[in-house]
């Protein structure tokens, strides 16, 4: 009688053996092909994650479109505020930096706004994703998904807001009766290509261990300030680099040059405020931009995508082996 | 065909953190040394599921079911071992889960769907469907958080139902929902085991599952007790709960002692004892449906009585009376002198389903009057083999009457 509830191994006592009569599923799978295997473990090849995410490309479309939905919902001004809030940050760097601190650059609003568009994108996507999944930890419990989607939509999100604060620049161009680099703009593209791809990267590493330390989602508010002011946005480039290479701090200056924001901005930048060199009173060659040539961007661009790629990887694989006990931690 | 779910060896730990270290001070504070216990909510499970079989989840809470079916969907990974799921598979945890308030019932169906791995394409195929079977064609473009409790899990299940999953997992989330939609859901369930796909049912109503499983998996402490068909299954969890003694009945209503509370001080019958004999006594603690059951009651009498009446009453754990007799005149005039003695009830074949059933006994003299009581004397807890659900055993068979040929099943 009690016999099998007092084995300590559990064992297979029956195998099905159906008392209704059923004809097996047949559509999808029948005819003798073979249902499609998913293997639930601890050890999914990067492969494999990679295959379901993009399986799962429709629903990162959903997501982002339920955050830009969801965000200004209640809101009066509504999505306008994407566009109003990066607004008023300009206007009030424009103000200070123009008038009290007296910068001489020429154009100095579009200078600011080609930079902070992209600082934007950046600190949006990193913000967002570094509390995502502990936000969704409703779905995360119950739902099977690939969750990284989460982190990528944040991203996807920042994309979408930097498309409509690129068109208010494009009406300050306008406006301004500007002409960007034209010869420059596929360094723009490239550069925002890099950009998502290392927003990407930080944002899924960002949104797993954020769930062991829930401090990141804080700690990143931080070090985001900080690195921002590493960012030639409101500054010139050659102010910083030029200081260093006059001082021979050789080693600082690749340092600085390596901060992969700090790559994207310049090349952006380049592009869209164009005038490397402007005639200031009193200094016929003010340098405003980064005086690389076209092919040296492209070698930095090309540099930081391969590095870009590779940290993505690299998040996939930190996220793949701690998403297991997400459902467990949240 | 190879089988649906394969759960090769798998073994599920948890760490129980004896305090939440989630912040990065703490845990640099209690770097390597974060106290925990170990808990292993599963155990080299193994078991294979055939397709188009429905296959019951049963144990107590915290015996590890949930957390196989969160390892069959995927929402959780094994420590150890891995599942093999062949197969869409619809997993209904929780109905509604990733609902977004803000949203309408619309844009939810559409991000709901895509949640659960359905389409654009599919979904918005579907769509009328989902609305129809959810009942909500007015609602849908409202936001879903104006919507009832009702109404949010009606969609949740419309959209979960609509995935045309190969395989179906389950979490108790049948028992949901008002009365009419719970048996709108119980026939969709009913179309997809004819349709030949795979569900599985996590449960701890063996009821439930008796009704709908053609085999259970019973868990205890993360391991795999048994995997038999539900008469079998059921019997050895309600075997083990016996065992654990962790049956439902709260202690203060188990009838432990025989109590007496009648009127005179000192009651002229003393019931003395009242115990219950079946044939399986000693090897196990419970009455199979069908078998001989003997209600033997022992009484000492301190003051003689003339004309004296034992009564017995079987009542269900509701309290209700299901059956209710008494030793009348036709017996022989029952004198009972001072002293001991005993009176036996005897059902040759106990037609009693599953539960625990609760007996009255009392005493009474030619005048009606109550002069011995025991309430409740005593309890018996019955095990129905069958597939039969309900209180009562009535004895039946089925004849079916098939265009050609006479067939008679007997139960």
């Amino acid at each position: 009688m009690g016999t099998v509830s007092e084995t300590d191994v559990p064992t297979v006592v029956g195998v099905s053996s159906r008392q209704r009569s059923f004809v097996p599923r047949g559509g999808r799978g029948g005819d003798g092909q073979e249902l499609v295997a998913r293997i639930v473990s601890s050890r999914v090849t990067l492969r494999a994650r990679l295959r379901e995410l993009w399986n799962a490309r429709e629903l990162f479309v959903f997501l982002v479109r339920k955050d830009l939905k969801v965000k200004y919902k209640n809101s009066f001004l509504g999505f306008l505020w994407s566009m109003l809030n990066p607004a008023f940050v300009l206007l009030v760097y424009y103000v200070v930096f123009k008038y009290f601190l007296k910068n001489p650059t020429p154009y100095f609003a579009l200078y600011l706004f080609s930079g902070l568009l992209i600082w934007n994108l950046f600190q949006t996507a990193t913000t967002g994703s570094a509390s995502v999944i502990v936000a969704n930890s409703g779905i995360v419990k119950k739902v099977a998904f690939p969750r990284e989607i989460l982190a990528l939509s944040q991203v996807g999100t920042a994309t979408v807001f930097f498309f409509f604060q690129a068109l208010v620049l494009v009406v300050f161009l306008v406006g301004f009766q500007y002409s960007p680099a034209w010869s420059y703009l596929p360094i723009a593209v490239f550069a925002l290509v890099d950009l998502i791809v290392f927003s990407a990267a930080l944002a899924v590493f960002l949104s797993a261990v954020n769930v062991y330390f829930r401090d990141i989602e804080h700690l990143i508010l931080v070090l985001l300030n900080a690195w921002f002011w590493g960012v030639p946005i409101i500054y010139s480039y050659d102010l910083v680099y030029g200081m260093f290479a006059r001082h021979n701090l050789g080693w600082l200056e690749k340092l600085y040059l390596a901060n992969p924001i700090t790559t994207v901005v310049i090349a952006f930048q380049r592009a869209i405020y164009g005038h490397v060199f402007v005639k200031i009173t009193g200094n016929p060659h003010y340098v405003v931009l980064a005086n690389y040539p076209y092919h040296f961007f492209l070698e930095l661009l090309g540099g930081l995508l391969v590095v870009s790629i590779g940290l993505f990887f690299g998040a996939m694989l930190i996220f793949g082996r701690i998403s297991g006990n997400f459902a467990e931690e949240l | 065909m190879s089988s649906a779910v394969e759960i090769q060896n798998v073994s599920k730990r948890f760490h129980l953190y004896l305090e939440k270290y989630s912040s990065l001070k703490e845990r640099l504070m209690h770097l390597g040394h974060i106290p925990y216990e170990e808990f292993w909510a599963l155990r080299d499970v193994k078991a294979e599921i055939q397709p188009g079989s429905t296959v019951g989840i049963l144990g107590r809470n915290g015996s590890g079911k949930s957390t196989l079916l969160k390892c069959i969907a995927g929402i959780l990974q094994p420590t150890f071992g891995q599942v093999v799921v062949r197969g869409k598979v619809a997993a209904m945890l929780e109905l509604g889960a990733g609902f977004q308030p803000d949203l309408s019932g619309r844009d939810n169906i559409f991000l709901n769907g895509s949640l659960l791995g359905l389409s654009r394409r599919e979904i918005s195929h579907r769509f009328d469907e989902i609305v129809e079977f959810a009942e909500l064609e007015h609602f849908i473009d409202n936001q879903v958080k104006y919507y009832s409790s009702g109404m949010t899990v009606r969609l949740g299940f419309s959209i979960a139902v609509s995935m045309d999953p190969d395989i179906l997992l389950v979490d108790e989330v049948l028992s949901v929902g008002d009365e009419r939609f719970q048996q709108k859901c119980l026939e969709r369930v009913k179309l997809f085991q004819e349709d030949g796909r795979t569900i599985v049912v996590v449960s701890h109503s063996s009821d439930m599952l008796r009704s709908i499983c053609d085999e259970i998996l019973v868990f205890d402490a993360g391991h795999l007790v048994t995997y038999a068909p539900p008469g079998e299954a059921i019997r050895v969890f309600k075997e083990g709960l016996l065992a654990l003694d962790a049956t439902p009945v709260p202690e203060a209503e188990l009838p432990v002692s025989v109590d007496i509370d009648v009127a005179p001080a000192r009651p002229q019958v003393e019931i003395t004892s009242v115990t219950v004999e079946h044939p399986g006594i000693g090897e196990r603690p419970y009455v199979v449906t069908g078998e001989p059951l003997t209600i033997r009651v022992e009484y000492a009498v301190h003051s003689a009585v003339d004309g004296a009446q034992f009564a017995i009453e079987i009542l269900s754990d509701k309290d209700q009376t299901l059956f209710a007799t008494r030793s009348s005149g036709s017996e022989e005039a029952m004198l009972l002198a001072t002293g001991a003695g005993s009176v036996t009830f005897c059902f040759d074949s106990l037609p009693l389903l599953d539960g625990r059933y609760l007996v009255n006994i009392d005493v009474r003299d030619a005048g009606g009057v109550v002069i011995g009581l025991a309430e409740p004397a005593c309890d018996f807890e019955v095990m129905n083999p069958s597939k039969a659900t309900g209180v009562v055993a009535l004895p039946m068979r089925i004849e079916v009457v098939v265009p050609g040929s006479v067939r008679v099943t007997s139960p």
